[in-house]
């Protein structure tokens, strides 16, 4: 046993390694900008620790940190808690629209014959052989007054107009179901193909119709999925930077576009940092959360 | 004279077990019937134009080899499969067409098939609560059910929380609480060990002549079925090869098929030399030639071809020849003794090359026996312990 463990401790320490030198590091580094004041410097921020001027400087230095800027975030003046509601918000509305659109879709390919699945899980991962932002672009072409969609409207003889669709909260919508979608199937497809069939059969034989045995038996199974799907989903929605920019109008207010131009447009990095840092609380939450009812349903095993 | 030794036999043996034989009455209605039903899978026939009638408060069994078409031929009573061509109906309503969830079977699953989701007290209430009943009633007869199978103080625990048997026994809980015209019971013990899978089978008995309903039980497994059953239907390849119950199925089988796929048997090829009422005297060329002497009637003729099929536990083996009597007895050698402690079996090689099982019962404690290997032995058998099957 214990001429085990070190080889064992190393095993546990290269995951936790990584995560302290790549996640840790970075955001405490993050931490302490967001607690800094702008300044016309480079970096352009004060203070700065130098650990060469000694331990009063660095004293000195430590006392100048403030919460200045996160009071400056959430105070109600600024736009900023309109962009982390509207936000959360945007994905709330995603999340759920890749929840109808996807399940069918998952629960489709699961109940396919088995020869099929693989080519069907392929198609569903293919779109990821193509940029990301590329796909983004290709929407503008789709969804602009003189795209694709309008021509075909036209053609058809249904609209007398272009729709506006381009630049508005819907295209934002369009852009991030189509994005994320095989992030909503991967994990509902995984569960609902694991489900036994006789369970269907065993409430058929009792009684229950199909439309009732699926809301009975097939629904509440398949929640581990719904809830691992939904905050893949939701949780990298929330911060979604190319999508509202790209898709989205001037109004369109989300907390990753908003972050980028305190950033880049108004140069301030305190400010910015203070943003991430919220955000980051912000979703922290549901991550624990998934991470309980994890724990839980591991113990039900 | 003329009825025969079979039916007489029959009617005996089913009189034995229990005073129920309502397959024996001209003017009993069946409960369920399968009317030249096939059903086809693509290609391949799983059940081959079969005609079967069950009768009410009978335990049926279906019987036969993976693949034979026996869970097929239950499941299109559930509904989950329909028949190709053919009719089934219960208590005289076709069920063609009919879905599931409208049918008054119900079935325990192989795999159980408990909602994972629910406690046991729900999974029993599933199908009560999908009749609409009133809750107290639900209640009510869920609390019976879990007396029923005697687990009253685990209804609330989840199946993952409860042991293969407990699990088995929730799951006939919840087959039974709608008292369904047929229980249909796919391969219900399949997951036990011996000893729980043994108590369980008389368990079951016990409820089906307690309750008074109507068992249909899919078993690959002989002991069970014809432990289980007041009738057994030995199946292969889509086909019903006998339909009687289980004493006869064993004493009285109708082929080779069913000779062999129930019990032991010792199959020796001889050939018809004389038929009266009641005897049937033949000629084996194995074990240096003999005369043999079944006590049965049979439809052949002298000259045909047939088999003589004998139980090893039916098979004396001698170190003289049995003076008593003159036919039924064959030349061998102990080639090989099985001891399986309350039973040794003897595989005795007859002059031709044929080996033939006997089973001797060790009623004493004795060590030595007196027939060892390579002993030169008489086996024989009376007329009345074997069978002459002509396919």
């Amino acid at each position: 046993m214990a001429a085990k463990a070190p080889g064992r401790w190393m095993v546990v320490a290269v995951p936790y390694l990584w995560l302290l030198v790549l996640f840790l590091v970075p955001f405490l580094i993050v931490f302490k900008i967001s607690l800094s004041q702008d300044a016309i410097a480079q970096p352009p921020y004060e203070p700065v620790f130098d650990l060469a001027a000694g331990w009063d400087a660095f004293k000195e230095a430590f006392s100048q940190l403030s919460f200045d800027n996160y009071a400056y975030v959430l105070s109600w003046d600024n736009e900023f808690i309109e962009a982390y509601g509207s936000s959360l918000w945007i994905a709330g509305i995603s999340t759920l629209l890749l929840l109808i659109v996807g399940y069918p879709i998952a629960y489709g390919m699961a109940r396919a014959p088995k020869s099929v699945r693989p080519t069907l899980l392929m198609l569903v991962i293919l779109p990821f052989w193509t940029s990301f932002l590329i796909r983004v672009y290709a929407w503008i072409g789709i969804l602009s007054p003189e795209g694709l969609l309008n021509q075909l409207l036209f053609a058809l003889g249904l609209i007398d107009e272009p729709l506006q669709i381009l630049a508005t909260d819907t295209a934002v919508y369009i852009g991030i179901v189509y994005s994320y979608l095989p992030f909503m199937i991967l994990p509902l497809y995984s569960t609902l193909e694991k489900m036994d069939e006789t369970l269907l059969e065993a409430a058929a034989d009792l009684g229950c119709p199909p439309i009732a045995a699926f809301w009975k038996i097939t629904w509440p199974l398949s929640l581990p999925g719904v809830l691992a799907g939904c905050l893949l989903c939701f949780i990298p929605a929330v911060g979604e930077f190319v999508i509202p920019d790209l898709l989205g109008g001037s109004d369109t207010m989300m907390i990753g576009k908003v972050l980028w131009t305190e950033f880049s447009v108004n140069r301030s990095w305190t400010v910015s940092s203070a943003v991430a840092v919220l955000l980051l609380l912000v979703l922290v939450v549901p991550i624990v959360f998934y991470q309980n009812v994890q724990a839980k349903e591991m113990e039900g095993r | 004279m003329s009825t025969g030794v079979t039916e007489k036999t029959q009617t005996t043996i089913g009189g034995i077990r229990r005073k129920f034989a309502p397959w024996t009455d001209p003017a009993a209605v069946p409960l369920i019937r399968y009317e030249n039903v096939s059903k086809r899978f693509g290609e391949f026939t799983a059940v081959d134009n079969l005609s079967l009638d069950i009768y009410e408060r009978e335990f049926f069994a279906l019987l036969g080899p993976s693949g034979c078409g026996k869970t097929t031929l239950m499941r299109m009573l559930a509904g989950f499969e329909d028949p190709t061509e053919g009719r089934i109906t219960l208590a005289g309503q076709d069920l063609v067409g009919m879905p599931p969830y409208k049918r008054q079977t119900n079935m325990m699953f192989q795999s159980y098939a408990l909602f994972p989701h629910m406690s046991v007290w729900d999974n029993i209430a599933f199908g009560l609560k999908q009749d609409k009943m009133e809750k107290g009633a639900i209640a009510a007869r869920v609390d019976e059910m879990l007396k029923l199978v005697k687990l009253e103080k685990f209804a609330k625990r989840k199946p993952h929380q409860l042991s293969g048997g407990q699990r088995q026994r929730v799951a006939l809980a919840r087959s039974l609480a709608k008292a369904p015209k047929v229980l249909l019971l796919d391969e219900p013990l399949g997951a036990l060990d011996k000893k729980l899978r043994e108590e369980t089978q008389f368990e079951l008995m016990d409820l089906q002549m307690k309750l008074g309903m109507t068992f249909l039980i899919v078993t690959h497994d002989q002991e069970e079925a014809m432990t289980v059953a007041d009738r057994i239907a030995v199946m292969n390849h889509g086909k019903l090869v006998q339909v009687a119950p289980p004493a006869v199925i064993y004493e009285q089988p109708n082929s080779r098929y069913v000779a062999d796929f129930v019990g032991d048997v010792n199959i020796i090829e001889a050939k018809i030399e004389a038929i009266e009422p009641g005897n049937v005297s033949l000629y084996t060329a194995v074990g240096g030639g003999a005369k043999l002497s079944i006590a049965q009637n049979v439809e052949a003729k002298p000259g045909d071809a047939a088999f003589v099929a004998i139980r090893p536990e039916k098979v004396r083996v001698d170190l003289e020849p049995p003076a008593w009597q003159e036919a039924n007895c064959l030349r061998g050698e102990v080639w090989d003794i099985g001891y399986l402690g309350d039973l040794s079996i003897y595989h005795v090689e007859l002059e031709g090359g044929v080996r033939i099982k006997a089973a001797k019962p060790n009623l004493t404690r004795m060590v030595e026996r007196p027939i060892t290997w390579e002993d030169k032995v008489w086996v024989s058998w009376t007329p009345d312990s074997g069978v002459v099957l002509t396919s």
